[in-house]
């Protein structure tokens, strides 16, 4: 599939990766379009449900990253995250969802450079997968 | 495990007696040591001031020889050897095309999984080695570790690089008293032992005057260069230094052997330039281990005199 | 129905260079809810916010998204505007397309879809924002200093000349911190003790001060304006009011043969001590480690020639409680000591020291009476080499950093020496002269010209002692390029300074950041110096790196700037975005079934648990509550919550459901 381009969603917290895509934009550095971002205020905010409605919702990958461990905004949400991530992978499993489809990452405000090679690997190797195909299944099974 | 035994050129020829003593050792606490099959040159030194490839082609071929004979660790104890080995297992660690591109070079699938170990940590590992010591070493001793057995120390990852301390541990468990001394890992001049011999005999010198000047009986070596130029150029430091120098350069091997009881043939002692025959007495009624060395070796923590801290308060309103 | 507004700015040709933003403006106007879409030039600028005003008040707007550069830049702006046209200002969302869009991306279709998908995005988080209203919270107006060094001295007597309550904080009997135990400071060569001393006695007699001496910080809570402090006031073991300072305890202690902290070691001190004479307060502490009635149960000589009956042999530590709405963290640096350098025998022979013992041996109040004479046997040394840089910017050592002070003191020391010992031959090794500063390198000059310091450029590689001399093998790079030997008497080590131990404790107690050596990190390296990222803490001194006298003063001043600031006003203004518990109407209450994981998750303490009683004051149901003031609004609860009955106010399941349903195109099909 020589055209597939990817559509990734990327959950980033406010105070570290947001603030670090940013930078990147202040310092143009350029990377891959395929990937939007999605604020939140920690990524121990996240609900990983989340990462599957974007599955069921045809994304085709999709982006985690927060503060660097112990640099976290809110002292240990990033470590919720972790934890949430180690268990979850077991379930994206179970769901027949290639693991390698998330990208799980830290990056802090001051990395602006790491965000754009994050971005640009996550969205290679994306392209790499092909596109996610699992998304009606995964809306019989009710994870809507 | 299975420990492998790397010999390396010296100890087939100027170091007969460390080879000698080392298996000497290893038959009385009862070690298997079976040398690597087919192993060839390590290329120090001259290798790798030439070619990259072939400093760390040479080296990698020894390890994936000794990986296909099913050793899990190699004993290297020529320590420019080691030196050597574990420098290309630390590179080609570090970087997998390297890794890969040297495997092509020596034909071989060198993966890595066999360690590379020094005499020191082999000794280290004989457990309760105290206990085996029929004959206490009971000597004043200047542990000479050499350049290369220590550094670079983030890649031996051995010991401290500037006052290591292995050595002496290991002399002490033998009944042996290490002195306190500032050239244990001074340069020997081992680089320049054929082309300049006139710069070893100043380097090794200083470094054999100092363990004079502190009391040692004898110095204690772990690398055939160190030996050969302590021992093997004493005509040449004597000359250059004007005066005669006594003092026997014994392996670390030897030492140990000794501790234990071994003949001095077995050990190989008879093939010294400088006789280590003193040694070989028994003990005079010298200070045991644990007397202090030449060096102020109190702790710098030791206040000078009287303080002021506790004085009175008056001073203190007067100030105020 | 919604009516949503959506302005889209070019930002100069910032955006609109690259994004194609009449066709973004074209496709939002196609967006449900959409009632109203438009470009301009700049719309951060007047005209720009005047356009989403009238907006807002002729077509009746329910919500703005104003597609233009980061929140972090604009969204307060866009917010005041919304609200000066009388729209709620938590009804308006930036869509980012600068940052994220525009500068990141070449110029294209994929770029100006990529703009739009993320208009779409905000649209529908937009149309689920709910109105909220701004928490207002009180100021306590009482700053906590921790560190009674000279920066925490500054900050305390500048936010206490401002008005306002000081709570000073200092770990060891007496503060004066380093600076008291300096001899002379550069590049003045005043007595670091004559200009110290008086601000220290200012403290102590300040109105709106209280210190805290022999005391740490057990533990910090609360945030900005209403933080809750626990102060750990360790025991003295005596009563500090009944105590005069008369000194009789100090000069009867049978028990004096124990190395000073104050002499770092080079002079000793009694178990029942005043660190230095001119100590405030000037109160005695017994040292319990070893004295000898608590480590044999018998003496109290103490007690018995106490005139006032003082001393309390069964003091306990006190906990003090005290509420306070802004710190300064000022607890300073320490230096590199102990078995770093074994190359160079330092803690093995004695006559090599680093720059505090030089400091301490060269004070007229030190162990020497400012004579220098050598730790080992009292002689005066004839020859002596400083080392600079012992273990800074020695990556091999694993501190990458330079030092900034040890420059200056070395040749402070130098001059000192060369003052006190007229034909002594001082030596210094060094890798560069770092003397910025003004006077710095003048000073730095004189050393050298004046008083005839060798200054050699190499470094040192081993020390060892040979026949009562310390011999300093380095080498001289410059000139004559060869290898050095210079028998010494005394070797001085201009050892790293680090950071205090025990501050990656401190900083997890405060939950402010620290780079990897433990200094404590500042909010932004140029333009936000003295404060951290956890609001309403900041930072002096050389906590932060290390650091010299005028610059810790001048952190200080500004560190208490920003707490005169803070408490310039009564109240704060906080964004309402916290957490709430779902509360409905009978039967159901709340469909909070009480599990209180979201407490566990909290790392604020702010959930606590509400009984729901009937009118009976029957228990019908204990379910979580938050308390808006200690919330922080991190949202680890919600992800936590197992019957989403958690939500967070401006970033609730609704919204980021919405969210990522619009951004993958699903939106229209099932919103």
């Amino acid at each position: 599939m020589p055209d597939f381009e990817p559509k990734i969603v990327a959950f980033v917290c406010n105070w570290c990766t947001y603030a670090g895509a940013d930078l990147t934009g202040t310092s143009r550095m350029k990377y891959s379009p395929q990937v939007a971002i999605i604020r939140f205020p920690c990524t121990g905010r996240i609900d990983f449900m989340l990462l599957l409605k974007a599955f069921a919702s045809g994304a085709d990958g999709i982006i985690v990253s927060g503060c660097h461990p112990n640099d976290c905004h809110y002292s240990s949400g990033n470590f919720h995250a972790r934890r949430r991530w180690i268990v979850f992978r077991g379930l994206l499993d179970f769901l027949g969802i290639d693991v390698r489809r998330v990208q799980f990452s830290w990056v802090s405000a001051a990395e602006g450079a790491k965000w754009a090679q994050l971005v640009n690997e996550t969205a290679e190797h994306i392209r790499g997968l092909g596109p996610f195909t699992g998304y009606q299944r995964l809306r019989g099974l009710g994870v809507e | 495990m299975k420990t492998g035994f790397y010999p390396g050129c010296s100890m087939k020829g100027s170091a007969r007696e460390y080879s000698e003593s080392l298996l000497a050792l290893a038959r009385e606490i009862g070690r298997e040591l079976p040398e690597v099959p087919d192993w060839n040159c390590c290329g120090a030194t001259a290798a790798h001031n030439l070619d990259r490839d072939l400093a760390l082609a040479l080296p990698a071929r020894i390890l994936a020889a000794a990986e296909k004979a099913g050793m899990d660790e190699v004993l290297v104890p020529c320590a420019a050897c080691y030196s050597r080995l574990k420098v290309t297992r630390h590179e080609l660690l570090a970087d997998d095309s390297l890794r890969q591109r040297i495997s092509g070079l020596v034909e071989a699938d060198y993966r890595g999984s066999a360690g590379v170990l020094n005499i020191i940590e082999w000794l280290g590992r004989v457990p309760d080695l105290e206990k085996l010591v029929k004959k206490p070493f009971q000597r004043k001793v200047a542990c000479y570790y050499g350049c290369l057995l220590v550094r670079p120390a983030g890649v031996v990852k051995f010991d401290r690089p500037e006052d290591p301390q292995s050595m002496d541990l290991l002399m002490k468990k033998i009944g042996a008293d290490p002195i306190d001394w500032a050239f244990k890992t001074e340069c020997c001049g081992a680089g320049f032992s054929v082309s300049r011999t006139d710069l070893v005999a100043r380097l090794s010198g200083q470094i054999l005057d100092d363990a004079v000047s502190r009391g040692a009986e004898a110095v204690v070596v772990a690398c055939p260069m160190c030996h050969l130029n302590l021992d093997l150029r004493r005509p040449n430091i004597e000359k250059r230094a004007g005066k005669k120098f006594h003092l026997p350069v014994i392996y670390i091997t030897q030492a140990v052997g000794m501790a234990l009881g071994l003949k001095p043939k077995q050990l190989g002692l008879q093939r010294h330039k400088v006789s280590p025959s003193a040694l070989l007495a028994p003990a005079s009624a010298k200070p045991p281990a644990g007397s202090k060395s030449a060096s102020g070796d109190s702790p710098a923590s030791a206040p000078l005199s009287g303080s002021s801290a506790g004085a009175p308060a008056s001073t203190a309103s007067k100030v105020n | 129905m919604a009516r949503i507004g959506v302005f889209i700015c070019h930002c100069g040709e910032n955006i609109s260079a690259t994004v194609d933003v009449m066709k973004v403006a074209a496709e939002a106007a196609k967006i449900p809810g959409v009632a109203h879409s438009v470009e301009y030039k700049y719309m951060c600028s007047d005209p720009g916010q005047q356009l989403v005003k009238n907006a807002i008040r002729e077509k009746g707007l329910t919500g703005v998204v104003v597609a233009a550069c980061s929140p972090r830049m604009h969204e307060p702006t866009f917010r005041r505007a919304c609200a000066e046209a009388g729209l709620n200002p938590f009804l308006c969302e930036m869509a980012n397309i600068r940052e994220h869009c525009s500068w990141v991306h070449e110029k294209g279709d994929a770029t100006t879809d990529k703009a739009i998908d993320i208009v779409r995005t905000l649209v529908a988080k937009v149309k689920k924002n709910k109105a909220l209203q701004p928490i207002k919270v009180p100021v306590t107006k009482v700053a906590m200093v921790i560190g009674g060094g000279i920066a925490g001295i500054q900050a305390s007597l500048d936010i206490a000349n401002a008005g306002h309550q000081v709570i000073l904080v200092e770990k060891e009997p007496s503060i004066g911190g380093h600076m008291s135990q300096l001899s002379e400071t550069f590049p003045t060569l005043d007595c670091s003790q004559c200009i110290l001393t008086p601000r220290m006695v200012e403290v102590a007699q300040h109105l709106n001060i209280t210190l805290f001496s022999y005391a740490e910080l057990e533990s910090l809570d609360g945030f900005i304006g209403n933080f809750k402090a626990r102060i750990r006031k360790k025991a003295r073991s005596l009563d500090e009011k009944l105590c005069t300072g008369c000194g009789l305890c100090t000069q009867k202690c049978p028990s004096r043969r124990i190395p000073s902290e104050f002499d770092a070691g080079l002079g000793l001190r009694p178990a029942i001590y005043v660190p230095f004479p001119q100590a405030v307060p000037n109160k005695p502490v017994i040292d319990r480690e070893h004295c000898t009635y608590y480590r044999t149960g018998k003496c109290r000589l103490c007690e018995k020639v106490c005139p006032t009956q003082a001393i309390r042999f069964d003091q306990q530590d006190e906990i003090v409680e005290a509420d306070v709405g802004a710190v300064v963290l000022a607890t300073g640096f320490d230096i590199k000591h102990g078995d770093f350098f074994p190359e160079y025998g330092y803690g093995k022979y004695r006559d090599v020291i680093d720059g505090l013992q030089f400091e301490r041996l060269a004070s007229a109040s030190g162990p020497t009476l400012g004579e220098i004479r050598r730790p080992s046997d009292g002689r005066v040394p004839e020859t002596v080499v400083f080392v600079a840089c012992a273990g800074s910017r020695d990556p091999a050592k694993g501190i990458e950093y330079c030092s900034k002070i040890c420059c200056m003191y070395t040749a402070k020391h130098a001059m000192l020496y060369k003052h006190k010992v007229h034909h002594g031959k001082p030596y210094v090794f060094y890798m560069d002269i770092r003397a910025g500063g003004k006077m710095y390198e003048e000073f730095v000059r004189r050393a050298m010209e004046e008083d005839g310091v060798q200054y050699v450029r190499g470094r040192v590689s081993r020390i060892f002692e040979r026949g009562g001399k310390l011999v300093v093998k380095g080498v001289d790079t410059l000139l004559a390029a060869r290898p050095l030997e210079i028998e010494a008497d005394l070797v001085v080590l201009a050892t790293a300074g680090i950071a205090q131990p025990g501050a990656e404790e401190l900083a997890q107690k405060l939950h402010v950041s620290y780079d990897a050596h433990k200094f404590y990190a500042e909010a932004h390296p140029k333009l936000r110096p003295v404060e951290t990222n956890t609001a309403g803490i900041f930072l002096a001194g050389a906590c932060q790196a290390p650091k010299d006298i005028p610059e810790s003063v001048a952190q200080a001043s500004g560190a208490a700037a920003k707490v005169a600031a803070l408490f310039s006003q009564s109240e704060l203004v906080r964004e309402p975005l916290i957490a709430v518990v779902d509360r409905q109407a009978p039967p159901v209450y709340s469909s909070c079934v009480g599990c209180f994981l979201c407490q566990s998750a909290c790392p604020y303490q702010a959930i606590e648990k509400e009984e729901i009683r009937g009118r009976d004051g029957q228990l019908l149901k204990t379910v979580a509550k938050v308390n808006p003031g200690l919330c922080q609004g991190c949202g680890t609860c919600v992800a936590f919550c197992r019957t989403k009955s958690i939500d967070i106010q401006g970033f609730s399941h609704e919204q980021v459901h919405a969210e990522v349903l619009a951004l993958l195109n699903r939106g229209e099909r099932d919103a």
